[in-house]
């Protein structure tokens, strides 16, 4: 789709502010409707519509599926983790409580990370998928 | 009213979306019939004020898996080919299960309800107690984060197992990542005549 000129420029115009928005659900899923799997999913058609636009060999300049495909193992790490931290810091698995000094503060730091872990895994499952489909050979 | 006016829309055409995936064989149109009934079953979940899950459904199933199929697409033919035989038993047991399910329905709570067995066991306390308890003005993360977040985390290994598995059936060689063919003046000639040692040395072991 390399002489697409419209396409290109719109989805130039559009990648930033999708990625952006991805953020704001990541990090906003707290408040509001959102969360990990929506964000890293959003996130990752970000790096899907500059793959469709620009080519896979550009895309996978950006995104080098060997840092992509362990981020994918890294994101559940992160989130088992958290899951350890709970049980080291004197709770159970996953009990955020004791993450810090006040509980509820505790359980915001917790529910962050594990957001992030689950937005991370998500994303790079979803950018890795995609990969393998279109880097097929006919 | 306005809201039972909206969802029997929805329903509606959700129905004849479905109706038109099942009898269409262009596959590029079954995609985006697909991505349009996600996206109307997930205007359904806005319309049951269910705000987290219709975005998930759009973000999933309208968004990212259209995409997905479409590069499936590119990999396979255009048309579904016509069954060989009419599938009489299929359609049986499918009609006898849906009526079943239908007939289920007469017997659940009523929606919304507030003494139906599933508000009554741990969702008040959620309700009631989330807020003092975490701190965050949205329940539903709330609950999937911290109340459930052992479940969340079965969630995230099974995205990851998919992963992998994706990655085992179309990644290719050993030591490539992602499926990655890497240039032919790199280290892929060779692992390619390794594999065909690998293979004689077997065939002349048998």
């Amino acid at each position: 789709m390399r002489h697409h000129r419209v396409l290109r420029i719109i989805s130039k115009l559009l990648i930033p502010f999708i990625m952006l928005f991805a953020l704001y659900v990541q990090f906003h899923g707290d408040f509001g409707p959102g969360g990990g799997f929506q964000a890293g999913v959003i996130f990752a058609s970000a790096f899907i519509l500059y793959g469709l636009i620009f080519g896979l060999e550009n895309v996978r300049k950006v995104a080098p599926p060997a840092v992509v495909t362990r981020l994918i193992a890294a994101g559940v790490l992160l989130y088992a983790g958290t899951g350890y931290a709970g049980l080291f810091g004197g709770g159970n698995f996953l009990d955020y409580s004791v993450l810090r000094a006040d509980p509820v503060a505790g359980q915001h730091l917790g529910i962050m990370v594990i957001e992030f872990g689950v937005g991370t895994t998500v994303a790079a499952t979803m950018i890795t998928i995609f990969f393998l489909f279109a880097g097929r050979d006919r | 009213m306005i809201i039972t006016l909206i969802d029997i829309i929805l329903l509606t055409f959700m129905g004849a979306t479905a109706f038109a995936i099942l009898r269409l064989r262009s596959l590029f149109a079954v995609v985006m019939l697909s991505g349009i009934y996600s996206l109307l079953a997930a205007s359904m979940f806005v319309s049951l004020d269910a705000v987290d899950v219709a975005f998930t459904e759009a973000a999933v199933g309208a968004g990212i898996s259209t995409v997905l199929m479409m590069a499936v697409l590119a990999l396979t033919g255009e048309r579904e080919r016509l069954p060989a035989r009419t599938p009489i038993l299929p359609l049986v047991v499918v009609t006898l299960t849906g009526a079943a399910l239908f007939y289920a329905t007469f017997e659940m709570p009523a929606f919304g309800d507030a003494n139906a067995p599933v508000n009554l066991h741990v969702a008040p306390h959620y309700l009631k107690n989330s807020f003092a308890e975490v701190g965050l003005p949205n329940v539903v993360t709330s609950i999937l984060a911290s109340y459930r977040g052992y479940d969340t985390l079965g969630e995230v290994t099974v995205i990851f197992t998919a992963g992998v598995a994706v990655m085992l059936l179309l990644g290719g060689r050993k030591g490539d990542d992602a499926g990655i063919k890497r240039e032919p003046a790199d280290d892929a000639g060779n692992a390619d005549s390794g594999d065909d040692d690998d293979r004689d040395t077997r065939g002349g072991a048998a």
